[in-house]
């Protein structure tokens, strides 16, 4: 799905660095096929990915990190996180500020941003990745769940959301996509995720790389960029995966 | 009887023989029909019972119910019971329906043994007060239903502390999120558990689990666990809190799993249930450790319910796979074995007894994989990305794709190294053709093995009891 320009493919293997936070805690809708996925987009083409489980009072090195990982997870799960992820809060905007890769999916992208009311009505600071607010109404609002298809970069997103969270972005805060079926940050303003440098948080799961295999070439490209200064990938042969894309916009359309 | 009552007896008894006519699912909808007549019709036909049991929790609930409603037939007392797995008030209320006469009236001294769907329970235990309250296990499932799995539990303590002091708890000692219930209980619980260490995994073991459980949100650290027999299951404690896993009152010891059954001891003893140490002997002919909790549970009731331990452990050998939960048939030649999957705790069982228990190796597995997205199913497959497909990629032959979601299935098990998937083509006729492809495709009296999520398991089901002859689902199957 990705057009790619004709360089040639560096020939030596290189090796990206995935830090995933929180994988025993943070994993509510099948994230880890997040992980699986870049792992299978890289190797066939000469990229080892070393992944590195980082829980709570687990030390990282943002400067040998090529991409951070954040999944979903309840509300009880985030509260049990807050703290310790809050601490890394000063590491992970610099390490936005140094156009590192992130992708937050979910509860992850929620914490991510500048602060998240629960359900509880507690109001939980975020590690300001991003520029937006979010608020758990679940006393009064449904969840937002179902199909979602979304618009990125002239391209189609697929995944499933499933949360009690609202999110709304800032006013100088760039969404990621925009939603043609689903609910998306609000379900009001036709936002979905967000978006600075080269983080990106949403809520799409399903998961989401998989069947989005664009959008995981992306990020590849984009942490290879920064780690080795070019980021061509060769192409692979996805037939299935869009196949499995085009099943989950057939499903997000109709239903 | 209210004249409301009778006329919801009377059409929802035609709305039955009218659905058998037609012969296939629909097992809910005289439930369906009645409760229009009269919304109270399952406490009104319920109120005569003796006893009802009441069995829920995310796994094992259709398996637990039917093993204890044949340990109750087998002590001679007549039983009402949604065999079909409709659990559901409707479903329920079809039970019944079906069990009393013309005029509404039960056999005497019917006990009930209702299957009862997570989020049902405030309902069902409100409208009789139950004997026993069963809870399994508590996974994560249908999330796109009940939006968190703590929403679960929230509920479940809601009714725990609406219960009558009669009621008594049978509780899963190894779950602590089961476990840990026992703090709200009005009257008295009962634990089951499983002791054997030979049975648990490996400790500190790379084997990815996914668990729901593996912390304690009273002091939010992690459990340690002296032994983890699947997900979350297992005997935990909490640091420094003093929260641990009860003594369980009976107890699953000596087990010995093969690919078709489990043989196993059951001690119990020094408790309420007994007040003796004994030891009962059972062989299930249904694979899994899964399986032993789903009997233990069984058994935990059925002494709540004064049936004779012995007797009681016996009859643990007499139950059948329930419907599509490792039931096995044959089809030109050719033996066909349905594991339902539904989440990924669950999955993941049924994969691991397909995965030959030795080094030797049993023969390579081909396999039939149907994955619908419908409501039944839950509308998010993102599960199956929690599923430890890898664990059983080198040990399948083949493997044929079908159902709403073929491209996504397809996806993940070439992900997990599967060999080379064969999808059936994206129609309507989409599980038929798969069925067709699987069996067509097996090499000469080799076996099939069909890993279906549950609207998939009625239509493939379906399809096979047409083809090889089998009675159909609204005849409890």
């Amino acid at each position: 799905m990705t057009d790619q320009p004709e360089h040639s493919v560096p020939s030596e293997r290189r090796t990206l660095r995935v830090v995933h936070l929180y994988p025993s805690l943070m994993n509510l809708y099948g994230d880890r096929g997040n992980i699986i996925a870049l792992r299978r987009r890289c190797e066939p083409r000469g990229v080892d990915l070393v992944v590195q489980d980082v829980g709570i009072g687990d030390e990282w090195d943002p400067e040998s990190t090529d991409i951070v990982f954040i999944g979903g997870g309840q509300d009880r799960e985030q509260r049990r996180i807050h703290q310790d992820l809050i601490g890394r809060g000063p590491a992970l905007r610099s390490y936005r500020d140094d156009d590192g890769v992130i992708l937050a999916v979910c509860g992850g992208y929620q914490l991510f941003g500048q602060s998240y009311r629960d359900m509880a009505g507690e109001v939980l600071g975020g590690v300001g990745v991003f520029d937006m607010r979010s608020v758990h109404l679940a006393a009064e609002q449904e969840r937002c769940v179902g199909n979602v298809v979304v618009l990125w970069e002239g391209e189609t997103l697929v995944g499933f959301e499933n949360h009690g969270g609202r999110t709304y972005l800032d006013e100088q805060a760039e969404p990621l996509a925009s939603v043609i079926s689903g609910f998306g940050n609000n379900g009001g303003d036709g936002s979905e995720g967000c978006r600075v440098g080269n983080a990106f948080g949403t809520y799409l799961h399903g998961a989401l790389l998989p069947k989005n295999p664009h959008f995981a070439d992306r990020l590849i490209q984009l942490a290879l960029q920064q780690r080795y200064g070019e980021g061509v990938l060769a192409p692979l042969d996805d037939a299935l995966e869009a196949r499995a894309h085009a099943e989950a916009l057939h499903v997000g359309l109709n239903r | 009887m209210k004249p409301r009552t009778h006329a919801a007896v009377v059409v929802g008894k035609l709305a039955r023989s009218a659905t058998r006519s037609f012969g296939r699912g629909g097992t809910a909808i005289p439930g369906l029909v009645a409760e229009r007549f009269d919304p109270d019709v399952v406490r009104s036909l319920a109120a005569p019972l003796e006893s009802v049991v009441l069995v829920t929790g995310t796994n094992g609930k259709t398996t637990t119910a039917r093993m204890l409603a044949d340990i109750l037939r087998a002590d001679g007392r007549p039983v009402v019971h949604n065999r079909a797995g409709s659990n559901l008030m409707r479903g329920i209320a079809a039970s019944l329906l079906e069990a009393v006469g013309p005029l509404g009236r039960l056999p005497r001294d019917s006990v009930a043994v209702f299957e009862t769907d997570e989020a049902t329970i405030p309902e069902a235990a409100a409208a009789h007060p139950p004997r026993a309250l069963v809870i399994t296990n508590l996974m994560r499932d249908q999330l796109d239903r009940y939006g968190e799995i703590e929403a679960v539990r929230e509920r479940w303590v809601a009714a725990i502390q609406r219960l009558e002091r009669g009621t008594v708890l049978v509780l899963n000692a190894d779950d602590p999120s089961v476990a840990t219930l026992a703090e709200v209980a009005p009257g008295p619980v009962v634990l089951y558990g499983i002791e054997d260490a030979l049975a648990a995994l490996p400790l500190g073991s790379d084997e990815p689990q996914v668990a729901d459980a593996l912390w304690d949100p009273q002091s939010g650290v992690d459990f340690l666990y002296d032994r983890r027999f699947y997900a979350h299951l297992g005997h935990w404690q909490s640091p420094g809190v003093g929260r641990r896993r009860p003594r369980p009152d009976v107890r699953g010891v000596g087990i010995d799993l093969d690919r078709d059954g489990v043989c196993f001891g059951i001690d119990c003893g020094s408790h309420s249930v007994d007040g003796v140490d004994a030891h009962y002997s059972a062989r299930l002919s249904l694979p899994g450790l899964y399986n032993v909790y789903n009997a233990l549970a069984a058994f935990t009731a059925a002494r709540v319910l004064e049936v004779a331990p012995d007797l009681a452990a016996a009859m643990l050998g007499a139950t059948q796979a329930a419907f599509g939960r490792g039931e096995e048939l044959v089809l030109d030649g050719h033996p066909v074995r349905i594991l339902l999957g539904k989440n990924p705790a669950g999955m993941n069982e049924a994969l691991r007894t397909l995965r030959p228990a030795g080094p030797q190796g049993a023969a390579p597995l081909h396999l039939l994989v149907l994955l619908n997205d419908d409501i039944a199913d839950g509308t998010d497959i993102s599960w199956i990305w929690d599923t430890d497909w890898e664990s059983l990629a080198p040990h399948v032959a083949s493997v044929v794709v079908g159902g709403s979601r073929t491209a996504d299935m397809a996806l993940r098990l070439g992900y997990a190294g599967f060999p080379e998937p064969c999808l059936a083509a994206d129609d309507e006729h989409n599980i038929d053709a798969a069925l067709r492809v699987a069996v067509e495709a097996l090499p000469p009296g080799e076996g099939l093995v069909v890993l279906p999520t549950y609207s998939a398991l009625l239509e493939v089901r379906g399809r096979l009891a047409q083809w090889a002859g089998l009675r159909g689902i609204g005849d409890g199957a």
